[in-house]
């Protein structure tokens, strides 16, 4: 599953007094089985970005292949599409509705056209996936689970549709400390399991930092940088300038090195922090 | 596709239509109303016609963004005309099986869907000219004399803010929940009756919580502010009549004039006067 968008325009409410550019003349390449972080500030055009590559929004202009096929094409199946990718929105647990977890987690599969028994087995997967017990959710009301468990069951229900790309809209936003690392640490698994391709969108640079191969930034509409994280957050001010930051062990080398001690400028995570601070500290003064 | 609905949205802008006092326009357009069930023939339809035509392009709105707005009564105006045509008795034209048209049954279809028209494009071009909350403003005030009898027209107009003001929130969140179960191979558009109405509980079902929740948020922002209703509220923006509110009111005077006259029949009375 290869993504390739070119020359990508949108403009919301077109011809309207309150018309926006919401993108324009976005271009790039995501390869199969890639972790991709998009970041940008708030109305940088992420959300309008990714709901383009499953179908949702329909481009003004420019193509968007999905393994060759231009999905912005009137002929093409929409069902087929969002079958092969799966979208997470920003606070998905507001979209639960069915009386038990199961039944809304089977939701997805069962609009693909599968057989309840296909249905079943897959929605069993889906929650152990997301780290929930089974037996212990599947035939609760969704609406009395936590906030965390909540939006577990909602990814859960787009993860049971098994898509080749899962794109995931801020899956912490709003969590606690503990279920914003659960829920990384389940996106990870995941990917590590599947080898699927992921787009994670994120306003969290030590996320972004720790997970991606890759990584976009957008700034009002552009695709600004692309490359991987140790070629974007080398250009600390550049992304500052943007309304973004760095993963933290990142700021604290910068800091460092402003007091003179002589780290290395391309640390991301703390394991790589960890490992400078040894070779500096265990150099012979 | 949720964006386009008009229907009761403000058109920002700065003509003298879009500054003229909330309550000339609220009383202006209750004439408008009022003139529409009057006129009884052609002409008074063309009156009409003309002085709406004035109105809008005096308040630069295009005329395709008002049109747009009409798009979801459409079928309610379809309807009206084809019960209008069919059911009214009188001297039949066309007989198809048991259905008949009469030269009245038409009469009333075309006069009923042209008032209805004129009703919706006349009534949404007050909310397209006028922000929400100056227009509930303007409801208070025009309320107000009916304290004394202990009509509580502060929380009436307040009922009628937070209604205008949560349309927009509730559209984006349905087409929020929209998009997300389409994301899940959900189909809004195709099946039957039967099955598209199934089809809309995974979005109503979500809707109905992310209102509570929002009617929640709000009650609890607006207490933590101390609100309390309407007893010894005053305003930042009195609201007080110009010259260009004289001019509007004097417009009505003669508009009302002339529909009534011409409901009056009294210009073909006019020649048997002059005898």
């Amino acid at each position: 599953m290869q993504i390739q968008v070119k020359n990508l325009n949108y403009i919301y409410s077109e011809g309207m007094p309150y018309e926006s550019i919401a993108l324009t003349d976005i271009s790039f390449e995501i390869k199969k089985g890639e972790f991709v972080g998009i970041i940008g500030h708030t109305g940088s055009g992420k959300s309008t970005l990714i709901q383009h590559l499953n179908g949702l929004l329909k481009p003004k202009s420019g193509s968007i292949l999905i393994d060759g096929t231009d999905i912005a094409e009137k002929n093409v199946k929409m069902h087929d599409i969002r079958r092969k990718i799966g979208l997470v929105f920003q606070y998905p647990e507001y979209q639960l509705f069915e009386e038990t977890v199961h039944k809304d987690v089977a939701f997805g599969p069962l609009n693909l056209g599968l057989t309840q028994e296909e249905a079943d087995e897959r929605v069993k997967k889906a929650i152990i996936m997301v780290g929930l017990n089974y037996e212990e959710i599947a035939e609760r009301s969704p609406f009395e689970l936590s906030g965390g468990q909540k939006r577990r069951v909602a990814i859960a229900g787009v993860i049971a549709m098994e898509p080749e790309i899962l794109i995931l809209d801020e899956p912490t936003a709003g969590l606690d400390p503990k279920a914003h690392q659960d829920i990384l640490r389940m996106v990870e698994k995941i990917h590590s399991l599947t080898s699927n391709t992921i787009i994670l969108v994120s306003h969290n640079m030590g996320d972004i930092s720790k997970l991606s191969d890759k990584v976009l930034v957008l700034d009002r509409g552009r695709l600004v940088l692309d490359g991987t994280p140790a070629d974007v957050f080398c250009q600390a001010d550049y992304l500052e300038s943007l309304g973004l930051g760095l993963p933290p062990s990142a700021y604290l080398m910068r800091e460092l090195k402003k007091r003179g001690v002589p780290v290395s400028d391309n640390i991301l995570n703390i394991e790589g922090a960890e490992e400078e601070l040894y070779r500096i500290l265990s150099k012979p003064i | 596709m949720i964006r386009d609905i008009t229907l009761g949205q403000y058109y920002p802008g700065s003509s003298w239509i879009h500054k003229l006092d909330a309550r000339i326009k609220i009383i202006w357009t209750f004439v408008y109303i009022v003139s529409l069930f009057l006129i009884k023939d052609f002409w008074g339809f063309v009156t009409v016609l003309i002085t709406l035509t004035l109105f809008i392009s005096n308040s630069k709105v295009p005329l395709n963004f008002i049109l747009k707005g009409l798009k979801p009564i459409f079928l309610i105006i379809i309807f009206t005309f084809v019960i209008n045509m069919f059911m009214t008795k009188g001297t039949p034209i066309i007989e198809i099986g048991f259905l008949t048209i009469t030269k009245e049954g038409l009469r009333n279809a075309f006069f009923m869907g042209t008032r209805l028209t004129l009703l919706i494009i006349g009534s949404s071009l007050l909310t397209l000219v006028t922000k929400p909350v100056t227009l509930t403003d303007g409801i208070e005030k025009l309320l107000s004399p009916g304290q004394k009898i202990g009509l509580p027209s502060h929380e009436l107009a307040m009922m009628m803010t937070i209604a205008l003001r949560f349309i927009p929130t509730l559209l984006e969140e349905t087409d929020k929940i929209m998009k997300a179960q389409m994301a899940r191979g959900a189909d809004f558009e195709s099946g039957n009756i039967m099955k598209r109405a199934k089809s809309l509980i995974p979005l109503l079902v979500p809707l109905f919580i992310s209102a509570f929740r929002i009617a929640q948020d709000l009650a609890m922002a607006m207490e933590s502010r101390c609100y309390r209703g309407g007893g010894h509220r005053t305003r930042m923006h009195g609201m007080r009549l110009e010259k260009r509110d004289g001019a509007a009111i004097f417009l009505m005077v003669l508009y009302l004039v002339i529909i009534i006259t011409q409901a009056q029949g009294i210009f073909t009375l006019l020649p048997g006067i002059i005898h």
